[in-house]
């Protein structure tokens, strides 16, 4: 479905996206893992043909820098926070985008009840919730029926409750068979929803894995958000890196995926290195990945 | 929230150019409707309108409103300051405010090119421009054939006519800054100077040029030319049936020189560099990151 290759993404002196390869087979769910500037955003980006790169991607059998047009038309986006006008209303909108995907304006109201925004269709996008605008934007993804839905962080700006109704509703469509692309730092989303896991470190295709082999005994594995001096962050997370844990550093604190009876391990590595962690919260659970998934 | 029910398989297309083109350049239209820009120019227009016919007259000793040519002619000025600014700084902010929100790369994810979003955005950014002026034009209108009587509608209307095509072409101009810059406030920044350059500079620069190296009259009309707010005015006053001798002896040179071909050559350098600056725009906005 996806054929990425040698894709290589370089801003000035710097590579964003390193020569990486790999393939996504239709209905298959794969997550991109990494810190922030591993390079995940930029590859979701030439993925989608609106950054030039080296290389070559095939979405669908057509050639994302020849065709992007059609390319773009198997995926449907869903961005970190969906940014659209403001003032502009749910309905204009969704019929706005589906004259774009030359979806039938029918469809946007039975997708507007689907994702549960039914009634809202004259509320404008600043009144909308985070958690309902990301499902106003899965709602637009999905208006031509790509078979290829593309996620950069859905949930990195939602409360617990909006990551609950964004990961449920990836769930169904994973069941419908959609090839799923998604970036995520949360472990417990990864292992919900995909079968494969690509971890990036610096625009470079670390591993290629699934969350089984990332996190063994994934059944005990918590995520934590560990609140650092800023300066001290990039330092810790190579600590714990070093350590064996799986980190992703954001813009929003350090996550550290940590077995469930091993809980206080990070905090000791860190006081050996003399880093003082000023809070953490513990990041609640989602359902377990099913049985051969 | 429910399953995402999942229509029968078929062929997935994405829309012609001109479906694009025309999704984007209605919601442009409708958007700039809406907005306090399209209000205050179209007031200010036709509040200009009605008191340059009212100061008309007020020359000659005498009160009350000027005719329609004579309108047109005082408020040729007037035009030349004010409608490229309206169109360049509503074409400046129109690609950078899209980059600097974020909304540019959503929008490029979508089954479209980025030509097809310029364009949409250049149509729709022009009618709106084009509305804006014909309804502040008609408000003067209006008054004017009820105060003044009907004469010299006819250089009224070709006013309006080439200002729309001013707009236009100053919108390209605009288009041009916005997909060269990153934000919004740069763009109308850069707007603003080019259009000090426009209509400013580029006369203080002919009068020292011609002063400093002695230009000749036909190098003097070429430089003239570069300026497409030189080529309006010639082309208004030519519009008019007025003598370009008005214009000093570039003006008389422009009409021995072409005569009867001089409209549509004033015309064709307007429209030449609408062209030039919306294609340089569509070049530059396919090959430029978005974000």
């Amino acid at each position: 479905m996806i054929t990425v290759m040698n894709v290589s993404k370089r801003f000035g002196r710097v590579a964003a996206v390193d020569d990486i390869s790999f393939e996504i087979q239709p209905g298959q769910a794969l997550a991109l893992w990494g810190s922030n500037g591993a390079g995940k955003t930029t590859l979701i980006r030439c993925l989608l043909g609106v950054l030039r790169f080296d290389g070559s991607i095939h979405v669908n059998d057509a050639n994302v820098r020849k065709r992007g047009k059609l390319a773009r038309s198997h995926i449907g986006y869903v961005p970190q926070e969906l940014s659209f006008h403001e003032d502009t209303r749910v309905a204009g909108a969704l019929s706005f985008f589906a004259g774009l995907r030359r979806s039938d304006l029918r469809r946007c109201t039975q997708l507007l009840d689907q994702v549960g925004l039914g009634g809202q269709d004259r509320k404008r996008l600043r009144d909308l919730s985070g958690g309902m605008k990301q499902r106003l934007a899965l709602a637009v993804a999905m208006l031509s029926d790509p078979p290829v839905i593309v996620l950069d962080e859905p949930t990195s700006n939602l409360d617990s409750e909006g990551r609950s109704e964004v990961v449920r509703a990836l769930k169904v469509l994973k069941d419908e068979g959609k090839t799923i692309l998604f970036a995520s730092h949360r472990a417990d989303e990864v292992m919900a929803l995909a079968a494969r896991v690509l971890v990036l470190d610096a625009g470079r295709l670390k591993r290629d894995t699934t969350p089984a082999e990332m996190w063994s005994g994934a059944d005990q594995v918590r995520t934590m958000r560990l609140c650092l001096a800023d300066a001290s962050e990039a330092a810790a997370a190579q600590i714990l890196r070093d350590a064996g844990h799986a980190v992703n550093l954001n813009g929003r604190g350090l996550c550290v995926n940590v077995a469930q009876d091993q809980k206080a391990s990070p905090f000791r590595d860190l006081a050996r290195a003399q880093i003082v962690v000023r809070d953490f919260e513990l990041l609640e659970d989602y359902p377990q990945p099913e049985q051969g998934s | 929230m429910s399953a995402i029910a999942t229509k029968p398989a078929e062929i997935l297309r994405s829309p012609s150019f001109a479906q694009a083109t025309l999704a984007f350049a209605r919601r442009e239209l409708r958007d700039a409707l809406v907005s306090r820009w399209f209000l205050l120019y179209t007031i200010g227009f036709a509040f200009l309108a009605v008191a340059t016919s009212f100061m008309s007259l007020a020359g000659s000793g005498s009160l009350g409103f000027a005719g329609f040519g004579r309108t047109a002619a005082g408020l040729l000025n007037l035009v030349m300051l004010v409608v490229p600014l309206m169109a360049m700084t509503a074409g400046a902010t129109s690609v950078a405010g899209e980059r600097e929100r974020g909304t540019l790369i959503y929008l490029l994810a979508q089954p479209i090119s980025p030509r097809e979003l310029l364009l949409g955005k250049f149509l729709g950014l022009a009618v709106a421009l084009s509305a804006s002026v014909c309804i502040g034009f008609g408000l003067s209108a209006a008054v004017l054939a009820w105060r003044a009587g009907g004469t010299g509608v006819a250089s009224f209307l070709m006013l309006v006519a080439l200002t729309c095509v001013l707009a236009t072409v100053m919108l390209s101009v605009g288009l041009l800054i916005s997909v060269c810059t990153r934000k919004a406030g740069v763009a109308i920044g850069v707007a603003v100077f080019t259009w000090l350059g426009f209509v400013f500079l580029s006369d203080l620069g002919l009068m020292a040029g011609t002063i400093v190296f002695k230009l000749r009259v036909q190098e003097l009309f070429t430089l003239a030319m570069i300026n497409p707010l030189q080529a309006f005015k010639m082309s208004v006053v030519t519009q008019l049936n007025a003598s370009l001798d008005v214009l000093g002896p570039a003006g008389a040179y422009a009409s021995r020189q072409f005569g009867a071909a001089l409209p549509w050559m004033l015309l064709g350098v307007l429209l030449a560099w609408g062209a030039v600056c919306l294609s340089l725009a569509a070049v530059i906005i396919s090959r430029r990151s978005p974000a």
